[in-house]
């Protein structure tokens, strides 16, 4: 029953790394930029909701109501200013960005907010659960992140699939310099496409904060790692491949967790090494594109 | 300003990559509603001059000019916005979109005109038919199709079509040059680069020859014999710059 457990808990754990993942993989599929300060940018997100609990006493909750416009704000403008620039240098320059990023985030948040963990409550949510049989039960919280993760995913199909915007975003994808040919600026898509990626890292980055009580400088370092792994299981490009991959590591990790209390994050990367030589294009990837 | 009723004006044009230089000093201008052919031989430059109108291609120097505004410092897209759109070498269509969605971002430009995706489906029914299936699952024909009709989607003032035949089976390329009369009858101005000399001749209102960078000839379909275009082409003799020589 334990291990029974250990699974449920970890595929509702696979909504936060499917969230997270989602951005990274939307960076990656729109204009190649593979984002190494994904992880910290997420922290980032959990500091400024920190910042907006002490400044204006919302709740956890509604500061994602200022976070994840901000940070959408945010991602545009790295876009605009920096990487935009960058892609024009080549494939090294945007990523020696991003490592840049993800050097300068935690340090600034370390010399802002010292190294302790700063709290992002969410009341009783954190601890109510509901039991479905002796020995598992549910807690309400994770459940809400899937569920949140499955809205994210329906939000960003519906968005590529169905809308101008993300017709030109998987254009963009595919050939953004033919993009421009029928009128479209495809640095205006681009700077589009960072902001929804920033909107989302920022919802996961709050959310990772709530499930485990709090921020600290550091820990986008780990998430970061989460993320690549989730986007590699699932697909590169699949969007439903981020959940897929999410739920496969937090299983992975659940379970590791269940052998040993060193285990969760060796078992993770050993699971995401043996998908990767098992099957390079992920679990439901076929293309390198969205 | 054009004085002329040109709709679109190149002067003096350099153009290349790179260290390569691929135009000398090219004027051209193109008449309203008129159906223009580049001709020449590969590497004459056909292709360099169309990008650079289309702006994919910054010139080393010259102007381009469209309803008399200077547009040479306009970005691509934005060339595209007032009216200039390219059919680019390759049809470049998005292989992960389907066909429909090709064609909807080729209204990108957010230009209005007679053609939308019904006018489109009437004029290429080679493209209704494959309205529902992903682009990279399309013959080469299909492709140039969904390539013409992406273009048309953004109702161009003057569609520049680079190499519509090119690896295509002579009966399709009959299909497809059976659309030119629907698209000119919109009001299009067209400018087209063929390889195949007696096509061209059958359609274009007038032929200009480019050789190594260079216009060598310029004139109506009537009023050049076959030697003096075959002559330009290849360059055998030094026809006259920029003249249509009776002969």
């Amino acid at each position: 029953m334990t291990l029974v457990n250990a699974i449920v808990q970890g595929v509702l754990a696979g909504g936060v790394f499917a969230v997270a993942a989602v951005g990274l993989s939307l960076l990656f599929g729109v204009m190649r930029v593979v984002n190494l300060a994904h992880g910290d940018l997420m922290i980032l997100a959990g500091y400024l909701a920190v910042l907006t609990l002490q400044l204006t006493g919302l709740s956890t909750w509604a500061s994602l109501l200022v976070v994840v416009p901000v940070m959408a704000l945010v991602g545009y403008v790295v876009q605009r200013v920096l990487l935009e620039r960058a892609l024009k240098l080549g494939e090294l320059a945007p990523l020696l960005v991003t490592f840049g990023l993800s050097v300068i985030i935690p340090n600034v948040l370390l010399e802002l907010f010292s190294r302790d963990a700063q709290p992002l409550p969410i009341g009783s949510l954190a601890t109510e659960g509901v039991g479905l049989t002796d020995g598992v039960s549910v807690g309400v919280f994770p459940v809400l992140t899937l569920v949140i993760a499955v809205v994210v995913l329906v939000g960003m199909q519906l968005f590529l699939g169905r809308t101008r915007t993300g017709r030109f975003m998987r254009a963009a994808a595919d050939d953004s310099a033919t993009l421009r040919l029928m009128g479209v600026d495809s640095r205006r898509i681009y700077a589009l496409a960072a902001a929804i990626a920033f909107a989302t890292l920022a919802l996961a980055g709050v959310l990772y904060g709530m499930r485990s009580g709090g921020v600290s400088p550091f820990d986008g370092q780990l998430l970061v790692l989460f993320a690549f792994e989730t986007v590699i299981i699932g697909g590169l490009g699949s969007l439903w491949g981020t959940l897929v991959g999410g739920v496969v590591l937090g299983v992975a990790q659940a379970v590791g967790g269940q052998i040993s209390p060193e285990l969760p994050l060796l078992v993770g990367h050993l699971v995401f090494l043996a998908i990767l030589v098992v099957r390079p294009n992920g679990l439901l990837g076929q293309r390198v594109a969205l | 300003m054009s004085g002329t009723g040109s709709v679109c004006e190149v002067r003096g044009l350099d153009a290349g990559y790179g260290d390569f230089h691929a135009l000398f000093g090219v004027d051209l201008a193109v008449a309203e509603r008129e159906l223009l052919c580049l001709v020449g031989a590969n590497g004459a430059g056909k292709s360099t001059l169309l990008r650079a109108v289309a702006g994919a291609l910054r010139p080393f120097a010259g102007t381009i000019h469209l309803d008399g505004v200077d547009i040479t410092a306009l970005p691509d897209f934005e060339r595209a916005r007032r009216g200039l759109t390219l059919v680019p070498e390759g049809r470049k269509l998005f292989p992960s979109l389907t066909v429909e969605e090709n064609l909807l971002v080729g209204s990108g430009s957010r230009r209005s005109g007679p053609w939308d995706l019904d006018a489109v489906y009437e004029l290429l029914p080679l493209v209704a038919e494959r309205r529902a299936r992903g682009s990279a699952r399309l013959s080469g024909g299909e492709q140039q199709a969904v390539a013409i009709g992406r273009a048309l989607m953004s109702n161009p003032r003057v569609l520049l079509l680079d190499e519509v035949s090119l690896g295509l089976a002579p009966v399709v390329v009959e299909r497809l040059y059976e659309s030119l009369p629907g698209i000119r009858a919109a009001g299009t101005t067209v400018v087209l680069v063929e390889q195949d000399l007696g096509r061209t001749l059958d359609v274009a209102d007038r032929v200009v020859c480019l050789l190594e960078g260079r216009v060598v000839l310029t004139g109506r379909p009537a009023d050049l014999s076959r030697e003096a275009i075959t002559d330009a082409y290849f360059g055998h003799t030094n026809p006259q710059p920029s003249q249509a020589g009776p002969s």
